[in-house]
């Protein structure tokens, strides 16, 4: 059996109701996504004021790992470019957003207008590193392109301590962000404003996303991903199409790197580890790879696991000797344990259940209607 | 019929965003009252305090022992009353020395448990990416478990405070060592790759002069194999190798050196210098460990003629279940200690200002072997270290202790004999 | 010329023990179509048992035979109570249920034997022997670099001369004509499975002794050297795996003795890079591995 074979792409027999180009006319698909992104905006506002700051700041989390997960799956799902390294190209956002916002400072600038800029070249920079990766990794198919990209997840913390001149080594740099605009009034919360931004930002990748993904380019690129020979032969560029993938993904996890620092107010490399690749990778995969919702559940999964640990912990009460083992290891445990079962049970994650049970429902329901 | 799924989807958008607003306006009422002038954290019967540690992953070893012990301790005073009638409580969040994990544990005893105060959170990089959410929260950040030089920025951070011994202290007094014990032998440095390894290079070569030290190398955690870095020091005829080393690598680098027959002088940070973490590490080849110099600034954990490793051993037995006790465990009651001697000094009005002023009013006495420096104007930690060595499998003090800054002044002996711990082991308002 | 002597041997020796883990990647992966992310995982877990029969035993060699074993069994147990049920139609799935293998093995060892580091004895000394004045090799190096010869030649011998490794090649293969010819090719995967993680169990009985010492997460870093090993060599080519390993070993000790160990990621990058650019499939693999 040759490596192509090895690598060839799932059997395109998943069920791709939730892709699939919509029928009816092509305008109309950046309306109905446009006035989706318009109820998501003003719930959002509306939650922001509902939620506790802790709230805020965990939602804005999700929408920050929202970024990288929603350009994963494009790469992963739609695409079939496995990558191991989108921690890093996160990491590559971070870093540009830091050392721009701190230039900023350094030379007085301020203003609301600033944090857009550096936004702006966090997201160049990753695409033109991702455009690299993207070139060599053309090249590379299954478990060759995952050796490649598993590399640059280890390298690019690496080398923040190497070039620590500029990157600060392991203690990594902090990133100066405005406080509120003072039009919000005095007492705004930090927390929701922090919301705002993030989610802003992201809801803008996930409408420009879900427009690729139903556009011309969508259809190259899961075409690419069924059948490489196929597509070539309909006249697709197979390789340009594979660097514009990672193009794009890498620019949605460059945003979400950036947004993260933005958020923590510090970058360094720890937060940015091949752990946090695997992390991303299985999010996808456990949220329902292939649609963009599925990301949406990989991003809440990414925040909650954390909590997660703290909560179980506590709920137990153990004599300190048994607590201090299972403190930590527990919820790691019953994660490991959650992610088989599921990859067993349900292949197509959680959004892949809730379609089926969304299927299963309205099949009971429309009988009895017509 | 395409399009029945959307139609279901949308009405699951709109259910959803109805549970939502409702659940949010729920919220908000709730939110209102708590406008008053209450300190948070702090009840008449409880005070909440928390920290960040790494309990799990591959830093958590040696370290994940540390907040327990400081939680028993905190166990057995509020078993004797608490502090001025006040519990206290200990919340303890696993960050598994991530960063971004401290960013969200940090904020969630902040916002969400509403702490009094941050103690004891650990480490360098963790640490210092919240110390701004931390300012900006008036949130006093206490007895930091690191010795960077980050935590003593008094106008920058009034609220953080340090409890290590620096880097830099502690590599001028082994360098000092070297000095007047060991003149004329071929000096060789090995250093993490980082904050730790450099300030502790600065110290030594404030002491020897910058050409003194002769091999400078340094390793990175994620590569496990210091033959090449060991190797150069024996082909440079190392004598004396002075090591800043996290335990793990101080035991491969000890191990290292003895499978290459090259037995140099060791002299090691306190961080890497725990003899049973060590020797547990090292298993058979624990006698390599014959003879290191070691610093520290705290009880040895098996002195049991020491007054304190007395009292904190029987802490240990009642509130930590007799865990194995070893450098960490002495660390993290001392830590408890100095915390509740700092709430006493605060007095029964306690707030977060009134806590504050008592740390930076200083003049703590507790079971280290150095001076506290606590000052309006400096807010880093021990400011000194004693010398220990290893001999017959047991690591004990020799010498005086010594204290210096982290700039140019002299390595002095510090005569002031330590103080004795209370009758009942709980401090009292000094 | 004397350092440059000391890297060599110092990067062999690392590079033998990647070899043999790298090995262990090839197996399950022409068995399986399956880069198994929890063999370092898998083989840390055979290394705890090997310590808690050592302690219990006081026998090293007692410990060692328990380590293997219980990497065989491990295998097994990992094809025939999860592997097999994984929709195997995406790629992507056998590769994110072994990262949740990696994830419930470490903690469960993080709750058992807790998450300090634990003495990894050897049988042999390690003090180098040497020879005109340069330190050349210990008797534990000798004694890695013996055992991972006779893996490898074994390796060989099973394969190439015994009816069983023919058969589990032709499982391999060609499952369906298998068959048909009365292989029992699910039984050859699982053995498969055992063989790699056999493999993969000694491997860390002969790497954690020369790091830090055992620990939940002690092959982690060993794991991500392998597969770039593995993948240098060519996934489908067991000799691949060796000369990666190899190469990988001297890489590190050359960057790490003559640049600077912090460099040593990006060296394996570029190394990465510079071969798969050139040969996609490793440098082992088939020449017409592509046919588009």
């Amino acid at each position: 059996m040759s490596a192509t074979r090895a690598a060839a792409p799932p059997a395109s027999r998943r069920p791709t109701a939730g892709v699939r180009p919509a029928g009816g006319p092509r305008g109309s698909t950046l309306l109905r996504h446009l006035a989706v992104v318009a109820v998501a905006a003003l719930l959002l506002v509306a939650v922001s004021y509902g939620l506790e700051p802790f709230r805020n700041f965990q939602l804005a989390t999700v929408a920050a790992y929202l970024c990288a997960t929603a350009g994963l799956t494009v790469l992963t799902g739609l695409n079939g470019q496995l990558s191991l390294g989108h921690g890093a190209l996160m990491a590559v956002g971070a870093y540009t957003v830091a050392l721009s916002q701190n230039a900023f400072a350094d030379r007085g600038v301020t203003g609301q207008w600033v944090l857009p800029i550096s936004l702006g070249a966090a997201l160049l920079t990753t695409v033109a590193v991702g455009a690299v990766i993207g070139v060599a990794a053309a090249r590379l198919r299954g478990p060759y392109l995952a050796g490649v990209t598993l590399a640059v997840a280890v390298v690019v913390p690496a080398l923040t301590v190497t070039f620590d001149g500029v990157f600060k080594g392991e203690q990594g740099l902090p990133v100066p962000v405005e406080p509120p605009p003072a039009a919000l009034g005095p007492y705004f919360p930090y927390e929701r404003w922090q919301l705002w931004v993030a989610g802003a930002a992201t809801l803008l990748v996930l409408l420009l996303l879900g427009n690729l993904v139903r556009s011309r380019f969508g259809r190259t690129f899961r075409a690419v991903r069924d059948d490489e020979v196929a597509a070539r032969l309909a006249g697709i560029h197979v390789a340009r199409t594979q660097v514009l993938a990672f193009v794009v993904s890498a620019a949605g996890a460059g945003l979400g790197g950036a947004l993260l620092g933005v958020l923590a107010q510090s970058v360094s490399p720890g937060a940015f580890s091949l752990t946090l690749s695997l992390f991303l990778l299985m999010a996808v995969v456990i949220g329902g790879l292939g649609r963009l919702a599925g990301a949406v559940w990989g991003a809440v999964l990414l925040v909650v696991l954390p909590d997660l640990t703290h909560t179980v912990s506590d709920l137990v009460t153990l004599p300190p000797a048994v607590a201090q083992r299972l403190e930590g290891n527990l919820p790691l445990a019953i994660f490991g344990i959650t992610l088989v079962v599921v990859m067993i049970a349900a292949p197509g994650g959680v959004q892949g259940l809730l379609s089926r049970l969304g299927r299963a429902l309205l099949a009971r329901w429309r009988p009895r209607r017509t | 019929m395409s399009h029945m799924p959307r139609v279901a989807r949308h009405a699951l958008a709109i259910a959803t965003s109805i549970t939502l607003l409702v659940t949010a306006v729920g919220c908000t009422g709730e939110e209102s009252d708590s406008g008053g002038r209450q300190v948070p954290g702090v009840t008449d019967t409880e005070i909440v305090v928390g920290t960040h540690m790494p309990l799990t992953g591959p830093a958590s070893a040696g370290y994940s022992k540390i907040a327990p012990a400081t939680k028993a301790y905190f166990d057995y005073v509020n078993a004797n009353g608490g502090v001025h009638g006040r519990r206290i409580t200990y919340k303890v969040m696993d960050d598994g020395y991530n960063p971004a994990n401290t960013q969200q544990v940090v904020r969630q005893l902040v916002l969400q448990d509403k702490v009094f105060a941050v103690v004891n959170g650990l480490g360098t990089p963790t640490h210092s990416g919240v110390l701004d959410f931390l300012k900006s929260n008036r949130v006093p950040d206490l007895f930091v478990a690191s010795g960077s030089r980050s935590w003593d920025q008094p106008d920058k951070y009034p609220g953080t405070f340090g409890f290590n011994t620096d880097y830099t202290v502690e590599g001028k007094i082994l360098a000092n060592h070297v000095k007047t014990s060991l003149p004329g032998r071929k000096v060789c440095f090995l250093g993490q790759d980082d904050d730790f390894g450099r300030d502790s290079l600065a110290g030594v070569e404030k002491v020897l002069g910058a050409g003194a030290v002769v091999a400078k190398q340094t390793y990175v955690t994620s590569n496990p194999n210091v033959a090449p870095q060991i190797g150069a020091f024996k082909a440079a005829g190392c004598q004396v190798v002075i090591l800043a080393t996290v335990p793990g690598f101080t035991a491969l680098s000890v191990g290292t050196a003895a499978r290459l027959s090259f037995r140099p002088q060791w002299l090691v940070s306190n961080v890497g210098a725990d003899h049973p973490t060590l020797a547990k590490q090292l298993g058979a080849g624990a006698p390599l460990l014959e003879g290191m110099v070691g610093a520290n600034y705290l009880p040895m954990q098996d002195d049991a003629e020491n007054p304190w490793i007395q009292l904190f051993t029987r802490v240990n037995k009642a509130h930590n279940a007799d865990a194995p006790f070893d450098g960490n465990s002495v660390y993290g009651m001392a830590v408890g200690y100095l915390f509740v001697q700092a709430l006493l000094a605060a007095g029964k009005d306690l707030t977060r200002e009134s806590l504050l002023a008592a740390v930076a009013k200083g003049g703590f006495q507790g079971p280290g072997l150095a001076p506290l420096r606590f000052s309006a104007t400096d807010h880093s930690g021990y400011g000194g270290a004693r010398l220990s060595q290893v001999s017959g499998g047991k690591q004990s003090y020799f010498g005086p202790a010594y204290e210096t800054d982290e700039g140019d002044g002299p390595v002095k002996e510090y005569a002031v004999t330590p103080a004795t711990p209370p009758a009942n082991g709980v401090p009292t308002v000094s | 010329m004397d350092r440059f002597v000391f890297l060599t041997l110092d990067g062999l020796s690392r590079g033998s023990v990647y070899a043999a883990s790298a090995l262990a990647l090839v197996l399950i992966w022409r068995a399986a179509r399956i880069v198994n992310f929890a063999q370092g995982a898998m083989a840390v877990a055979a290394a705890y048992v090997a310590h808690s029969v050592t302690s219990a035993t006081g026998s090293y060699w007692l410990g060692f035979l328990a380590a293997v074993v219980a990497g065989l069994l491990l295998g097994a147990l990992v094809d025939v109570a999860v592997m097999r049920l994984v929709d195997h139609r995406s790629p992507l799935n056998p590769v994110i249920v072994a990262l949740g293998l990696v994830l419930l093995i470490q903690a469960v060892l993080g709750m058992v034997y807790g998450n300090e580091y634990r003495p990894a004895e050897t049988p042999f000394r390690r003090t180098a022997l040497s020879v005109g004045g340069v330190a050349v090799l210990s008797p534990f190096d000798l004694f890695v670099f013996a055992t991972i010869a006779v893996v490898v030649v074994g390796l060989a011998w099973i394969f190439t001369r015994t009816a069983v490794g023919l058969r589990m090649r032709a499982a391999a293969f060609a499952p369906e004509v298998s068959r048909l010819l009365g292989v029992n090719v699910g039984g050859m995967l699982t053995l498969g499975w055992a063989l790699a993680s056999g493999v993969g169990a000694l491997a860390a009985m002969l790497v954690v002794p020369t790091e830090l010492g055992l620990h939940p997460h002690a092959m982690d870093l060993v794991f991500v050297s392998a597969f770039t090993a593995a993948v240098v060599g060519g996934l489908d080519s067991p000799p691949g795996a060796v000369v990666g390993g190899l190469l990988v070993g001297l890489l590190l000790s050359y960057v790490s003795g003559y640049v600077g160990s912090d460099l040593t990621p990006l060296a394996v990058l570029a190394l990465l890079l510079a071969v798969l650019l050139v040969r996609p499939a490793g440098l082992f693999a088939p020449v017409a591995a592509r046919q588009v």
